[in-house]
């Protein structure tokens, strides 16, 4: 666990439209996700922050543009696929974070003292033994915060890592992301506790399908730009034209700087 | 006391054909089970039935081509059944549509194949040998081909049980780390495969599936981790066998039969008498522990 600094850009968005059968959940987003950075993911629902970070975890494909990515990167779903009947300890659950290391054969008993010490971190000291299905929600969530310490990558992405856990937990956990982003690690969260947002995350992008801001969070989270992030994230258009905006190809670079939507393309149907 | 370990023991002294019938129905009790686990574990215990079909209409190939041959017709279940087990796979990973949908459309579709194969040739005894098996008349072969499945199935598992216990608990994860859940996961099927070949020779394509899940389930009243329920279930599995050949020979009943009534047999017990969530135990509500 050392500090990785001078790295490239773990992740560059690059023309980035992501969405399903053709309709866009995310719409034409550029921008470089810095190493280190500790960048929350804001936006209403339907925002296309979950779609952005399956996205750049290379869940799916890209509709359109390109997602670079350099070096291991974990990811942390807001809905896990995990079946939690499955008769698994605590300690087999963290200890499947070692797979970079210990591959499919190597024991884990060398690393049964990391492991223990991941628990411990999330507050689960006592539970290795325990069958996942009797835990509850926050301590499994818990147990998979300890799945990452293990995994112990250098791009850390997380999905509304923090929904339905009671706040000390919470405080426990902000406190491991403020140590990875003190490590020099990259983390990327969705969150939608504004609050907790401007106290703990430097950097902000503001989504809204199309990115309303992204930059210094005092400077996303500014009345406007919430208000126009409401606006925009409504209605689903059924029969949306094509979009007749620019393709990722032509590649207009932009920065992190924070640019209104349709600024850099327009669309036909502007119903 | 002695009088019926002696009974129980005597078929299997005096006759060789009861001798090799024990010996295959335990090299399966040892391989078929473990996989039988895994599959309740993924709610895929259906799957094996579908399987178990899909392989009917290789096995018919096999027999119309060559007649009873043992190799021609474990080639052609083999081929069949990995054949329906590869291209669902396959269509599920590359469309929407769930594995257990694609599977039904496969096995349904490779089905009804075997059953016109049977239909265009063969007699009515040929399809009971086909549905029922043969268990009392195991030649040197087929003694062989049984170890050799319960050998490799046995080495896979050992293989690759890291990856699929990941595959069957986090899917999601494994992509994020290795490539390797689409191998695992078919590599899996082909185990499921493997085994309702072999369950078919002892036990006819009907009953296969018999062994490799009922000691599974069963085993989920008595153990609670992967550690326990695989050798509980192979031990399951053994008892069935030995209970069930001892009984078809003293009542003249058909061995296939008896052997998976006896795992029912023991399923049904374990769910009465287990001591993880048996029925029993659910009614004695012994106290609560502090919190």
């Amino acid at each position: 666990m050392s500090a990785r600094p001078a790295q490239p850009d773990p992740i560059r968005l690059v023309g980035l439209t992501l969405g399903y059968d053709r309709h866009p959940a995310v719409h034409h987003l550029d921008g470089t996700v810095r190493a280190g950075d500790l960048l929350a993911l804001v936006g209403p629902n339907g925002a296309g922050k979950s779609t952005l970070l399956k996205g750049m975890a290379g869940e799916i494909r890209c509709l359109d543009g390109r997602i670079e990515r350099a070096g291991a990167i974990a990811y942390m779903p807001q809905a896990d696929e995990i079946d939690r009947s499955f008769p698994l300890s605590v300690l087999d659950l963290a200890g499947m974070g070692l797979w970079r290391r210990a591959g499919a054969w190597r024991s884990l008993n060398r690393h049964r003292a990391a492991i223990e010490a991941a628990l411990a971190t999330v507050g689960l000291e006592g539970f290795e033994a325990r069958p996942v299905g009797t835990l509850s929600g926050g301590q499994f969530r818990r147990a998979l915060f300890a799945r990452l310490i293990l995994q112990d990558c250098p791009v850390v992405l997380l999905d509304e890592p923090f929904t339905g856990i009671d706040a000390r937990t919470v405080e426990d956990l902000l406190a491991l992301l403020r140590r990875w982003h003190g490590e020099g690690r990259t983390v990327v969260a969705a969150l939608h506790d504004l609050g907790q947002v401007q106290a703990h995350f430097p950097t902000t992008l503001l989504l809204a399908r199309a990115p309303v801001s992204w930059g210094p969070t005092a400077r996303v989270l500014t009345p406007e730009n919430l208000a126009r992030a409401r606006a925009l994230s409504e209605a689903w258009d059924e029969d949306a034209a094509i979009c007749a905006g620019p393709r990722a190809s032509g590649g207009h670079a932009h920065d992190h700087g924070a640019h209104a939507p349709g600024d850099h393309h327009h669309h036909e149907d502007a119903a | 006391m002695i009088e019926p370990f002696a009974s129980l023991v005597a078929p299997f002294v005096e006759f060789g054909f009861m001798r090799r019938a024990l010996a295959g129905c335990l090299a399966l009790s040892v391989s078929a089970p473990p996989v039988g686990v895994f599959l309740t574990l993924r709610r895929m215990s259906l799957m094996s039935d579908a399987m178990s079909h899909a392989i009917l209409p290789g096995a018919a190939a096999g027999f119309l081509v060559a007649g009873l041959s043992l190799p021609a017709m474990t080639l052609g279940g083999l081929v069949a059944g990995l054949a329906v087990a590869l291209l669902a796979g396959a269509v599920t990973r590359a469309t929407v549509v769930r594995e257990d949908a694609n599977l039904a459309a496969f096995y349904l579709i490779s089905l009804a194949g075997g059953v016109l194969l049977v239909s265009l040739r063969g007699s009515q005894i040929d399809l009971m040998h086909f549905l029922f098996g043969s268990v009392l008349a195991l030649d040197d072969a087929a003694l062989m081909l049984l170890g050799g499945i319960s050998t490799l199935t046995l080495a896979a598992l050992a293989v690759i049980y890291r990856p699929l216990v990941m595959e069957c608990v986090d899917p999601l994860f494994l992509r994020t780390v290795s490539r390797g859940g689409g191998p695992v996961h078919l590599a899996f099927l082909a185990l499921v495969v493997v085994n309702l070949v072999g369950g078919f020779q002892a036990l006819g394509t009907l009953l296969a599936v018999g062994l490799m899940l009922l000691p599974a389930v069963a085993a989920r009243f008595w153990a609670r981790d992967l550690g326990g329920l695989i050798p509980v279930s192979m031990l399951i599995a053994a008892i069935a066998s030995v209970a069930g050949l001892s009984l078809s020979y003293r009542f003249d009943l058909p061995s296939g039969p008896a052997i998976v009534l006896a795992a029912g047999a023991l399923y049904v017990a374990s769910m009465l008498a287990g001591p993880r969530d048996g029925l029993l135990r659910r009614l004695a509500r012994p106290r609560h522990l502090e919190a």
